[in-house]
């Protein structure tokens, strides 16, 4: 075949194609926006407290006078809403950098163990008896130490072959070592005062949250959202696989770190800002890719957005669907298991 | 500026694979790598393409040992055409040959309108831009082929590096994708490939190198390298080489039924 005569036209249609295309990635992370605003607008209305648009004015004008509407507003529902939106969009960004690096859509940030460490940190904390900070710490640095364990034990047993499958197969071994340890604790924890209080933490809620944690666990969490966001066009070359992102000119080891550092950081901070919150990660990525494709340049920003929503909105159900407030961590499992299917359904039938 | 194979040896572990391989290649030719499965050839292709090191012996390119270059560097000299894969995301087509920029690109950045110029233009030497905005994992076997060297030629690197390139490929794809790595070369691209079909060495190679158990065996014109002697040792099986349009030397290698 001989290098076929330039076709003008064809160049052109296909690079207007490709504007296209381009600008309704951006139009759709625009509406997404939109999308995102609109959930949090609702999520600050809806509550047991009903408030009025009054309350909204004099909250909106005059804050330090408001009374309770503004408590209810301002210390309660937006660290509330904060809290949702960054641990929301955290681990879905945190999810689809995963799946990406791992070459797996069905990875999700706990796979290398960072989830059952900060939970196993948070167990213990409040084993001791330690106060609320403290437990936070304990349970940011044991998700980083899992992850951790992971990375050297990885690094040390693969001198050959596929680092990826080593690191997917050594993080699962970390993360149900740490699910074992938090068993333990749970065994040995008083059963009237301190068991109840280590499940539910685990169950993962928002509704012991204060502005301080939110400035807290928020840090760790943008820290770690910063270097993925600026990589992401990047990570779609780790999708095509070890070897090949190599020989396009990445230098896989050290993305691969820093994914993993920035993911563990994020992972870590949720878990001991509000407990194990499931599913979002491996949901999330999915609903994004669906929506705007695989490209990680507009996937990971989108997944951030639609994290962050799906968060919000699961913790609304959560506060007010029942009497009492269920935690979000079951909402989160029981509507995701179900929306997943459908999702894995719609892949099957667009693919086929 | 020229590819210069030196002792190399190398394998896994204790064991070696690839014995003591000399060779050198010059920009503008295709030499084909021939022999039996687990003779070394991609062993031998991962130490080129530094995915390994050789236990012994160097790969230098216009005089320089590779050992010491980053991979960026690397990637802006060989591009490589892996075998036909299938990745788990569903990415496009122009987005796959996009890809090629990585090693121009600076981290954080991503590809830019000049680079979107340089993917379509390769796209649409191969004759398949109509595709570049399909779905990768939705065109045929022979058409990924071509997505994947139009991503080679994307990278702008003066060697081709391809692994059996015509693999299963039908047989109009065959003819097609052969043609586009030797109408490459003819730019100037140094080519080096792997291939089981000893048809295609006698059509495009300027020259063949025939493997086995690790170390070349024959490295010459394809109608020297590919005798029914050499190709009997390389292979333990008895073959005949029928030249079968003299005028252009055409030949065919069939299984010896005597």
């Amino acid at each position: 075949m001989a290098p076929v005569s330039l076709l003008e036209d064809e160049a052109e249609e296909a690079a207007e194609d490709h504007q296209l295309r381009h600008s309704r990635g951006g139009g759709t992370l625009a509406i997404l926006a939109l999308l995102l605003i609109l959930a949090a607008l609702v999520s600050l209305a809806i509550g047991s407290y009903t408030l009025s648009l009054h309350d909204w004015w004099s909250v909106l004008t005059a804050p330090a006078t408001s009374g309770t509407a503004g408590i209810v507003l301002l210390q309660v529902r937006l660290p509330r809403l904060l809290a949702g939106l960054l641990v929301g969009a955290g681990l879905a960004l945190a999810g689809a950098a995963y799946q990406g690096l791992f070459n797996n859509p069905m990875v999700s940030p706990d796979i290398l163990g960072a989830t059952a460490g900060a939970g196993f940190g948070a167990a213990l904390g409040i084993l001791f008896g330690w106060n609320i900070v403290a437990i936070q710490g304990l349970s940011f640095v044991t998700g980083l130490v899992a992850v951790l364990l992971a990375w050297s034990l990885a690094a040390g047993l693969c001198r050959r072959g596929d680092p990826v499958l080593m690191l997917v197969l050594v993080g699962i071994l970390i993360g149900s070592l740490f699910a074992a340890l938090i068993s333990f604790t749970k065994y040995v924890a008083d059963p009237y005062n301190k068991l109840p209080v280590i499940t539910y933490w685990l169950l993962g809620s928002f509704a012991s949250i204060v502005p301080k944690d939110v400035e807290l666990a928020g840090i760790p969490i943008v820290l770690g959202c910063i270097p993925l966001l600026l990589l992401r066009w990047r990570l779609n070359v780790l999708c095509l696989g070890e070897e090949e992102a190599r020989t396009l000119g990445l230098n896989t080891r050290r993305l691969r770190f820093i994914v993993i550092v920035c993911a563990t950081l994020i992972t870590a901070a949720t878990v001991s800002l509000c407990g194990m919150v499931g599913w979002i990660g491996l949901v999330v990525p999915h609903l994004a890719r669906m929506v705007v494709g695989p490209n990680h340049k507009v996937l990971l920003p989108a997944a951030a957005i639609m994290g962050g929503c799906f968060l919000l909105l699961m913790d609304d159900v959560a506060r007010t669907a029942g009497a009492l407030e269920i935690p979000v961590g079951i909402i989160t499992a029981l509507i995701g298991a179900p929306f997943f299917l459908f999702l894995l359904m719609r892949e099957r039938r667009s693919h086929v | 500026m020229n590819l210069t194979l030196d002792g190399v040896t190398g394998g896994y572990g204790s064991k070696t694979v690839v014995h003591d391989v000399s060779f050198s290649l010059q920009p503008g030719e295709v030499v084909c790598l021939l022999g039996a499965n687990g003779c070394g050839k991609t062993t031998l292709f991962k130490m080129i393409l530094r995915l390994m090191r050789p236990a012994s012996g160097c790969v230098r390119l216009g005089g320089e040992d590779i050992a010491g270059w980053d991979q960026r560097r690397l990637a802006c000299s060989f591009g490589y055409v892996p075998q036909m894969h299938t990745p788990p995301f569903a990415f496009l087509v122009r987005d796959i040959v996009l890809m090629a920029r990585a090693a121009h690109l600076s981290p954080f950045a991503s590809p830019g309108k000049a680079d979107e110029r340089i993917a379509n233009e390769a796209l649409e030497y191969l004759g398949i831009l109509r595709l570049a905005s399909a779905r990768y994992t939705e065109i045929s076997g022979g058409e990924r082929q071509l997505v994947l060297i139009a991503r080679a030629l994307a990278q702008q690197a003066q060697w081709l590096i391809l692994d059996e390139p015509a693999a299963s490929l039908d047989l109009a794809n065959q003819i097609k994708v052969m043609r586009a790595i030797a109408e490459l070369a003819k730019t100037g691209l140094g080519v080096l490939m792997t291939t089981h079909m000893p048809e295609h060495a006698f059509l495009h190679a300027s020259r063949v190198a025939l493997m086995s158990q690790g170390r070349i065996l024959a490295l010459d014109a394809p109608a020297m390298a590919l005798t029914e002697k050499t190709l009997e040792k390389a292979y333990g099986v008895r073959v005949r080489v029928v030249e079968i349009d003299p005028p252009s030397g055409t030949r065919m290698v069939v299984p010896n039924l005597l």
